[in-house]
């Protein structure tokens, strides 16, 4: 590479290598909270996942002949790895991180094109394969704090042990109203929800300090976060007795993980700050409508999969007006080269 | 009142045509290079289901049924959109003659578009009245082009992409295509039609 760059210079205070390395970082709190919560099955699933990360990388990278060492130091595909394994409950059978984090790199992410060129979040894309294709396995979470008398064995997993996410459990609740379903701690032990909320503060901090880092922007976490919120409160106010309250969509399920680790993902979200903000409605009205009419308990994966395929189409209409012309330009100049 | 709508959203998102029925694939992979001619397409298209849905409801319910000719029913569909069609074809001729010529030889293969089909077969076999018949047609297309230009936007950004060789064009697009029709999965379940 050429270092000679002609006139406006901006001073580039930090590259990807670092921006990944404070992703990693601001993930702690909530890996800490997994942890804890959830016990030590967590943390095999993240090296299972880094290392498949690396490895389907470099052997992508390989076979493009593309510089290896280059591409793998700059941290992304471990982020990738990582914002999976989270995502993934703790008890899942050793396969479920690998088979998923290859999905994600290999197909989501080096097929179109490598860092910077996936339309779609590779690890959402995997979590969603996953959940289609393994519904079983990745619905079974450990009984929160009680991992040290079980431990974490994935090949024999009783069903003592586990229990239903707080998602999954309010959405089984059948005839019930919600006020019944909240006295009875066979359904959802209030241990599951303290845990999910623990990891949630854990998210929380982490995005916090991303925002303050300024290595996020606050437009499309408060875009979904706020849609959300709205929507929860609106259905929680005609009728608190079968839809679940807004505090319960916040700190259940991947509602804080995606709002500030998924959804402010630069490549397969929108590019312009007004784009982001309606590409974060987007994801919030369509993780209301999922979660609380669809199939799927925890419905981040679809909707963010659903708003990144819609994110080119929002960057056609919010393009900003480049300094010089009236107009904002609109789609591809040049002549399309599909053959 | 609510039915209707509720058949409007099951049509354009539970059961996409495109994407989880897997209609109308060709005109999909074919018009999608260009969000300008993806939206004319979707258009035309839009106006030919929503039109040979209602004209097939007639032609059996007035037609094919009273004459006990219901055996037909597939031949006679197929007459009625070709028919379609072509009056869809000489509008668009008179009225774009650049959106004509962008469209090319996907106008007339409107025809062939299993989706058209598809709408008149689906629409008979659950009984529907002619409102439902027409809305099912209109939903189908909205759905349609829904898909369509959100495609077309996502496949100018895939072109731009370093994408593997082999997998350059229409392969990558096809699995652009398999990854939307993943996260359409997220759908089912919402309307229980």
């Amino acid at each position: 590479m050429l270092s000679l760059f002609a006139a406006p210079h901006s001073h580039v205070p930090r590259r990807m290598p670092q921006v990944m390395r404070q992703v990693m970082f601001a993930m702690l709190p909530g890996i800490i909270g997994l942890t804890i919560a959830f016990g030590p099955g967590i943390l095999v699933n993240l090296l299972l996942s880094m290392v498949t990360a690396l490895l389907t990388e470099a052997w992508i990278l390989r076979l493009r002949h593309r510089p290896v060492g280059k591409t793998l130091t700059d941290g992304s595909a471990v982020v990738t790895g990582m914002l999976l394994a989270v995502a993934l409950p703790a008890i899942a059978p050793w396969w479920i991180p690998v088979l998923g984090t290859f999905f994600a790199v290999a197909v989501t992410k080096q097929l179109f094109g490598g860092l910077g060129q996936n339309p779609f979040n590779p690890a959402m894309a995997a979590y969603a394969f996953l959940l289609i294709s393994f519904p079983l396995e990745m619905s079974l979470w450990p009984q929160p704090f009680e991992w040290h008398i079980a431990g974490f064995s994935w090949y024999e997993t009783a069903d003592a042990v586990t229990g239903a996410t707080p998602l999954d459990a309010f959405r089984h609740k059948g005839m019930l109203t919600a006020e019944e379903f909240w006295q009875q701690p066979q359904l959802l032990s209030p241990d599951m929800v303290l845990a999910w909320e623990w990891v949630a503060l854990g998210w929380a901090l982490g995005g916090v300090w991303l925002l303050w880092q300024r290595v996020i922007h606050w437009q499309a976490p408060v875009g979904m976060l706020s849609a959300l919120s709205l929507l929860a409160a609106f259905f929680y106010g005609v009728d608190p007795s079968h839809y679940a309250s807004p505090w319960f969509h916040w700190v259940s399920g991947a509602t804080l993980l995606s709002a500030f680790f998924i959804v402010t993902d630069p490549v397969s979200g929108a590019t312009s700050r007004l784009g982001q903000c309606f590409f974060g409605i987007g994801v919030g009205i369509l993780v209301y409508v999922i979660r609380t009419w669809g199939n799927y308990p925890d419905a981040v994966a679809f909707a963010v999969l659903l708003m990144n395929f819609a994110a080119p189409t929002i960057d056609y209409y919010t393009r900003p007006r480049v300094h010089g012309h009236r107009k904002a330009q609109r789609g591809l100049k040049q002549k399309d080269s599909a053959p | 009142m609510t039915d209707y709508l509720l058949l409007l959203v099951s049509t354009i998102l539970v059961n996409n045509f495109v994407l989880v029925q897997f209609l109308g694939l060709c005109p999909f992979m074919g018009v999608s290079n260009k969000l300008e001619s993806a939206m004319g397409m979707s258009l035309a298209t839009t106006f030919v289901l929503t039109l040979s849905s209602a004209t097939s409801y007639w032609v059996y319910h007035a037609l094919l049924a009273p004459l006990g000719l219901a055996y037909l029913k597939t031949i006679s569909f197929i007459v009625v959109i070709a028919v379609v069609v072509q009056f869809t074809e000489m509008v668009v001729r008179k009225t774009s003659p650049l959106l004509y010529q962008v469209l090319g030889i996907f106008l007339p293969l409107i025809t062939t578009n299993c989706a058209v089909l598809g709408v008149a077969l689906l629409s008979l076999n659950k009984q529907q009245s002619f409102t439902q018949a027409t809305l099912y047609g209109l939903g189908a297309g909205l759905g349609f082009s829904l898909v369509l230009v959100l495609f077309a936007a996502m496949r100018e950004r895939i072109t731009l992409a370093d994408v593997p060789a082999p997998f350059k064009g229409a392969s990558i697009a096809m699995m652009a295509a398999g990854l939307m029709s993943l996260a359409f999965m997220g759908f089912s379940g919402l309307v229980r039609f």
